[in-house]
C-alpha cells in the first residue's frame, strides 16, 4: 500500500491573526502542518502498520507546496513516521484550490499511489476544496469528513463513516480514491488495515509525536525538492484574494454576579427566555 | 454566456429541506447580478413531490429523478450539477455549505473548471464574495474569474427564503450515464436528537472541557430541553470523547447564530469563536475570570456550572410558570 499524504503549511491558529490595509500580516507567526492534514498522516501511517508499535508496510509519502521553509515541517512528518517527502516550490499568494489540486494531480500521477488522505480544510484559507477538486480532476471516487477508515484486507476497497449533518454515514469506496479526514480519524481504533491489524488493533487518542528516534531516523529520509514547472504544471488562478478585513468586533458585554441577576437579564433586558 | 442563477435544492421524497433556504436567498441576490432567473435543481429518487415543493421558491425547478440518484453521493451528483449548468447555460451554481454541499459543490467546480468561493457570507456582485477566512478573524473578498461561478452558502448569514409570488414550472432533467466509480452508500446512522438541529436552533446551550465528563453533559441538556434548544459542545469536549463530534460548534464543526447561546466550561479558543460568535445574545459560566470567552460573551458570570446551572434550571422553569 502506497499512500500520498498532501500537507499544507499554515501560521499557527491559536496566535491573533493582524489585519492591517487590506491584507494578513503574518510576518510574526510561528508556522506548522495544518492540523487536519497532521490527522491524514497519523491515519495513513496506521493503515501501513502492523498495530501500534508495529512494523511499516508499504509507503507513506508526505508532499507540500510552499517556500523553502516548509522543510521544516515536512521533516516533522518524516519524524512521525512518513517513508519520504516532497516538497514542490511555491508560494500562497500564486495558487488557489484548482492550482493546488492541479499540482497534486500531476504527483499522483508520478507516484501512482493507491489512496490519497488529506485532511478536509486548511485552517488558514477554510476552503474545503481541495481533496473534492482532486478527486474530480483524477476521475477516482472521492470520500470527505470521513470519522473512520477500515482498509479491506485485498486492498481494494475501504469501508469508511462521515460525520454529515444527520448522523453518520457508512460508505464503501473503491480505490484508488481521495479520502479527506475530520478530526475523530485519530481516535483509538478509528483507522485499519485489515491485511495488517486485527480488529482488537487500538493505537493512542491522538496523532503521534515525533520520538528521538523517529527524528533521527528522518535524517536518513528523503526530503526531495521540485519545481511545478518540473511537473509541467501552470495553472492560472481561478480565484482572487481581493482584500482581507478584520471582523467587527463584538462589544463588551458585563459580568453578572449570581444566577439570578443572570436570568433577570435574559428575561428582563434580552428577552430571550 | 448565460444569465441564470443555479441553486441545488436538497429534499426529502416529498419536502424541499428548510436547510437550502439560505442558498435561494443568496441565489436571489446573485440574480440581481445575473440579471436571469432562479433555477433549482432537485436530484434523487422519487421525488416528484419534493420538486413541486422546491417549484414554490424559484422561477423553475431541474427535477433529476432516477433510482441510481437515491444517496447523495459526489462521484453521480456532481455530473448531475454539470448537466444542469450547461442545460440553462448558467451563469452561478449556489447551494447551502451542508455537509452535502460541501462534498459535492467542489467537484462540480472541478468537473467545471469553475472558481469556487466556499461558505460565502456576502454577495458583493455577479463574481464577487465575502468570505470568513482564518477561522473567521479575516472577512475576505474574492473574486471568481472564471465564466461560471461556484459557491457555498454560509446559513447562518443568509435569512431563510420566502416562497415567491408565484412557483415555478418543473423540469425534467436528464441523469445522463451514472457512475458511482464504486462509492455506495451502506447506512446512514441519524442522530436520534429530538431536539431542532443545531444550525437551527433558536437556543444553543455548549459544553467545554469544564465538564469534566460525558455524565455532567446531562445537567445541559436538562436545560437545553427547557429552553427548547439544541446541545453543542466545543473541540475539547468532543475530543475528550464527552460528546459526539456531530455537536462540535466552531471553525472545525458546525457554525451556528441562535438568538441565545450559552458556552458553559467553555474556554474560547479562537477555533470556537469562529463557530459562535454571530450568536444574538451570548451568556459565558466559566470559573476563570480570564477565559477569552469573557470577551464576547453579553452576559458573563464568573462560576462553576456545579454551582449555577441547576440554579439557573430551577429558575428558568419559575419565569417559564410565571408566563
Amino acid at each position: 500500500m502506497k499512500i500520498l499524504v498532501p500537507c499544507k503549511r499554515v501560521p499557527n491558529p491559536d496566535l491573533k491573526l493582524k489585519v492591517a490595509n487590506g491584507s494578513v500580516d503574518l510576518a510574526a507567526t510561528t508556522w506548522q502542518v495544518n492540523p487536519f492534514d497532521e490527522y491524514a498522516v497519523e491515519a495513513a501511517l496506521r493503515l501501513t502498520e502492523k498495530g501500534k508499535g508495529g512494523e511499516r508496510v508499504g509507503e507513506v509519502v508526505v508532499v507540500s507546496i510552499g517556500p523553502k521553509e516548509t522543510g521544516a515541517q515536512l521533516k516533522q512528518l518524516l519524524a512521525m513516521g512518513a517513508s519520504r517527502a516532497i516538497l514542490i516550490a511555491g508560494e500562497d499568494s500564486a495558487l488557489d484550490p484548482n492550482a493546488v489540486a492541479r499540482t497534486l494531480q500531476a504527483v499522483v500521477a508520478a507516484e501512482k499511489p493507491d489512496l490519497v488522505i488529506m485532511g478536509k480544510q486548511a485552517v488558514d484559507g477554510d476552503d474545503n476544496q481541495v481533496g473534492q477538486l482532486l478527486a474530480a480532476a483524477l476521475g477516482w471516487p472521492q470520500a470527505t469528513f470521513l470519522a473512520t477508515i477500515v482498509l479491506a484486507a485485498d486492498g481494494k476497497t475501504a469501508t469508511v463513516t462521515r460525520e454529515v449533518d444527520a448522523g453518520v454515514e457508512e460508505r464503501r469506496v473503491r480505490l484508488p480514491a481521495v479520502m479527506t479526514v475530520d478530526l475523530r480519524i485519530i481516535a483509538k481504533k478509528a483507522v485499519r488495515n485489515e491485511a495488517l491489524a486485527p480488529a482488537t488493533a487500538e493505537w493512542e487518542d491522538t496523532q503521534r509525536l515525533a520520538s528521538l528516534k523517529g527524528i533521527m531516523a528522518a535524517k536518513k529520509k528523503e526530503l526531495r525538492e521540485i519545481t511545478a514547472d518540473s511537473l509541467g504544471v501552470g495553472a492560472g488562478l481561478l480565484v482572487k484574494t481581493v482584500r482581507h478585513e478584520a471582523p467587527p468586533a463584538r462589544k463588551a458585554g458585563v459580568k453578572v454576579a449570581s444566577v439570578e441577576e443572570l436570568v433577570a437579564k435574559l428575561h428582563n433586558e434580552a428577552k430571550v427566555i | 454566456m448565460g444569465t441564470a442563477t443555479l441553486v441545488l435544492l436538497e429534499t426529502t421524497t416529498s419536502n424541499l429541506r428548510s436547510a437550502s433556504l439560505p442558498a435561494i436567498s443568496a441565489a436571489r441576490k446573485l440574480a440581481q447580478s445575473n440579471g436571469g432567473q432562479v433555477v433549482g435543481v432537485v436530484i434523487g429518487s422519487g421525488i416528484a413531490a419534493a420538486a413541486q415543493d422546491a417549484a414554490r421558491f424559484v422561477d423553475k425547478v431541474l427535477c433529476c429523478d432516477n433510482p441510481g440518484l437515491a444517496a447523495a453521493l459526489a462521484e453521480t451528483w456532481a455530473p448531475v450539477l454539470v448537466a444542469a449548468v450547461k442545460q440553462i447555460d448558467a451563469a452561478a451554481l449556489v447551494a447551502s455549505a451542508t455537509s452535502t454541499g460541501k462534498d459535492i459543490l467542489p467537484r462540480a467546480a472541478g468537473l467545471l473548471g469553475a472558481g469556487m468561493a466556499s461558505e460565502i457570507v456576502g454577495v458583493t456582485g455577479a463574481k464577487t464574495f465575502r468570505r470568513p477566512t482564518y477561522a473567521g478573524n479575516s472577512l475576505t473578498d474574492v473574486e471568481v474569474l472564471t465564466p461560471v461561478v461556484v459557491a457555498t452558502v454560509r446559513q447562518t448569514e443568509f435569512p431563510p427564503a420566502a416562497p415567491a409570488a408565484s412557483a415555478g414550472t418543473v423540469e425534467a432533467l436528464a441523469a445522463g450515464a451514472i457512475d458511482a466509480l464504486g462509492s455506495e452508500l451502506v447506512a446512514l446512522h441519524a442522530s436520534k436528537s429530538v431536539r431542532p438541529d443545531l444550525t437551527e436552533a433558536k437556543v444553543v446551550v455548549s459544553g467545554g472541557r469544564g465538564m469534566k465528563d460525558a455524565a455532567n453533559f446531562k445537567v445541559l441538556e436538562e436545560l437545553t430541553d427547557l429552553l427548547g434548544g439544541a446541545l453543542g459542545a466545543s473541540r475539547a469536549a468532543c475530543d475528550a470523547g464527552m460528546v459526539p463530534n456531530d455537536l462540535q460548534v466552531g471553525q472545525t464543526g458546525k457554525v451556528v447564530a441562535p438568538e441565545l447561546y450559552f458556552a458553559v466550561g467553555i474556554s474560547g479558543a479562537i477555533q470556537h469563536l469562529a463557530g459562535m460568535k454571530s450568536s444574538k445574545v451570548i451568556v459565558a459560566i466559566n470559573k476563570d475570570p480570564e477565559a477569552p470567552i469573557f470577551q464576547v460573551a453579553d452576559y458573563g458570570l464568573c462560576a462553576t456550572w456545579e454551582s449555577t446551572i441547576p440554579a439557573l434550571i430551577a429558575q428558568t422553569k419559575a419565569i417559564k410558570a410565571a408566563g
